[in-house]
């Protein structure tokens, strides 16, 4: 089990001891033009979870393979997850094509970000397209949006995804005091402790009809949520919106994960993987 | 320049000034930073931290300034003696101390670097503004001030010739800005994570978005 962060919510430049605590670090998301991002207002607490409206602000993708990643990789000394977005499928095929490098442990496909337009294609031509031109792991981030995720990660599978991150944050709105819209987009993603029941279905829907690895994430702020993700199918545990309010929660959830998984009942973390699906499969029989 | 560190801190007192909250929290090996520079409060039954910049450093002590006007500073001002909260800091960038003629400026609630700011410097004048004279009961937590009230603003009263270091609404830094254009303005934003992680808290300054958490919060404006 690999422990992960959420791309958009770590910067390896500004946090390197947090990302260091990390098996792998994830970047923020890289275009292939430079983007400003969202203008301010781009974030708001609600009662359980928060709303952010970033916009995938980076610098491009040139400057990120001659400057950033380079850095990164120095910086953190783990393998390295690039996040990759786009606007058409030849975006992030031109993309995947600049990353075949040493220091790119693996492309997390971002087909999902609530911030800004979709490709028209759908998610399984982009994966299609990415795995013809990268030798690199690939692996396909998701919304919690889809009605049927297990339809969508057959088809990823099927087009050469070596695995699956779940879940993208949810489109959320806030308004202020006197009703208006608190981010100046409007829409921003949906994060925090308010997701994991939609991140634990989205990953549970997923392990049913895949045997790729899945990075289970969404509102996993504990050990014991770490450990929940595990019992749905999670390969691996990737944390977001609590590193902003803990830069030690790698740390802390690793530590408590071991607790977690004594008291449910599980020698080790990896032995209590697939419980869930488990138990339903006991009780059908 | 300061490291900082995430503890988790007692609190010692919350006292009011005013229709403001002074939390004062057990300081323990925490660096206070220079002035200028911020903390994240934890804020209980809050999932984010809330951006605080500190007022005072009393002996083992840190204390912020702040106004409970939503759910986050509300659960801060009803903290009790000996409850227990993280506190992560120092973060960001304080002000510059090497100026010769200094002027604190400060606005609402804004003033709440400038008691910390003003010990610094050997306690410079300062000008305050406030909506009301119950507001202006703040202005007590640092001497040398001249206050003004609403209607009259701290910019009708601004002399020339000082080195301004203000803090205050973004409609008075922008004033104060057309004044004394080589003023250091602490700047605020909604933030989630303090240390450059979320890219939530950029400003428009000048046209060009800044992180106000590590290239702030304070920026020279010129």
């Amino acid at each position: 089990m690999l422990l992960l962060n959420a791309s958009g919510c770590l910067d390896a430049l500004t946090a390197a001891d947090t990302a260091r605590s990390l098996d792998a670090f994830v970047t923020k998301t890289v275009t292939p033009e430079p983007r400003e991002g969202s203008a301010p207002v781009r974030i708001a607490e609600t009662e359980f979870g928060m709303l952010n409206a970033i916009g995938l602000a980076n610098l491009g993708r040139d400057r990120f393979v001659a400057e950033t990643l380079p850095e990164i990789a120095r910086v953190v000394g783990r393998p390295v997850w690039v996040s990759v977005g786009g606007f058409c499928v030849q975006d992030y095929v031109e993309t995947c094509e600049q990353l075949a490098r040493d220091d790119v442990a693996c492309i997390e496909l971002n087909l999902s970000c609530p911030n800004v337009d979709e490709a028209p294609e759908s998610a399984s031509e982009i994966v299609a397209a990415c795995r013809e031109v990268a030798a690199t792991p690939l692996y396909a981030k998701l919304s919690p949006h889809a009605w049927d995720i297990g339809e969508t990660v057959r088809a990823i599978e099927a087009a050469g995804a070596d695995g699956i991150s779940l879940v993208n944050t949810l489109r959320g709105v806030a308004l202020d005091a006197r009703l208006r819209p608190t981010l100046a987009r409007v829409t921003g993603g949906y994060s925090g402790p308010a997701l994991k029941p939609v991140a634990l279905a989205a990953v549970y829907a997923a392990r049913r009809v895949t045997g790729l690895p899945i990075v289970g994430m969404g509102g996993v702020q504990t050990g014991r949520d770490a450990l929940e993700m595990i019992a749905c199918g999670a390969t691996h545990v990737a944390l977001g919106t609590v590193l902003f309010a803990d830069p030690d929660a790698p740390t802390r959830v690793r530590t408590e994960l071991s607790d977690e998984a004594t008291r449910a009942g599980f020698a080790t973390p990896a032995s209590a993987y697939g419980a869930a699906l488990e138990s339903v499969a006991k009780m059908a029989n | 320049m300061s490291r900082s560190a995430r503890e988790r801190r007692s609190v010692v007192a919350v006292e009011p000034v005013g229709p403001y909250a002074l939390v004062r929290v057990e300081r323990g090996r925490i660096d206070p930073g220079t002035p200028g520079q911020f903390f994240m409060l934890e804020a209980p039954g809050r999932v984010l931290p809330r951006p605080m910049s500190l007022c005072l450093a009393p002996r083992g002590e840190l204390a912020f300034l702040l106004d409970p006007v939503g759910p986050g500073t509300q659960a801060l001002a009803e903290l009790e003696p000996g409850d227990a909260i993280n506190v992560f800091g120092p973060l960001g960038n304080g002000f510059r101390l090497d100026v010769p003629r200094p002027l604190l400026v400060g606005g609402g609630v804004g003033i709440a670097p400038l008691p910390y700011l003003s010990e610094a410097l050997e306690h410079p004048p300062a000008i305050l503004g406030f909506r009301s004279a119950h507001h202006a009961e703040a202005a007590a937590l640092l001497p040398n001030a001249e206050v003004v009230i609403d209607p009259v603003f701290v910019t009708e009263v601004l002399p020339a010739g000082r080195d301004v270091l203000a803090c205050g609404p973004e409609p008075m830094l922008e004033a104060v800005r057309a004044l004394a254009p080589e003023a250091q303005l602490a700047w605020e934003a909604p933030m989630a994570c303090g240390y450059g992680a979320c890219y939530g808290c950029v400003v428009e300054i000048d046209g060009e978005l800044k992180r106000l958490c590590v290239e702030g919060p304070v920026l020279c404006s010129s």
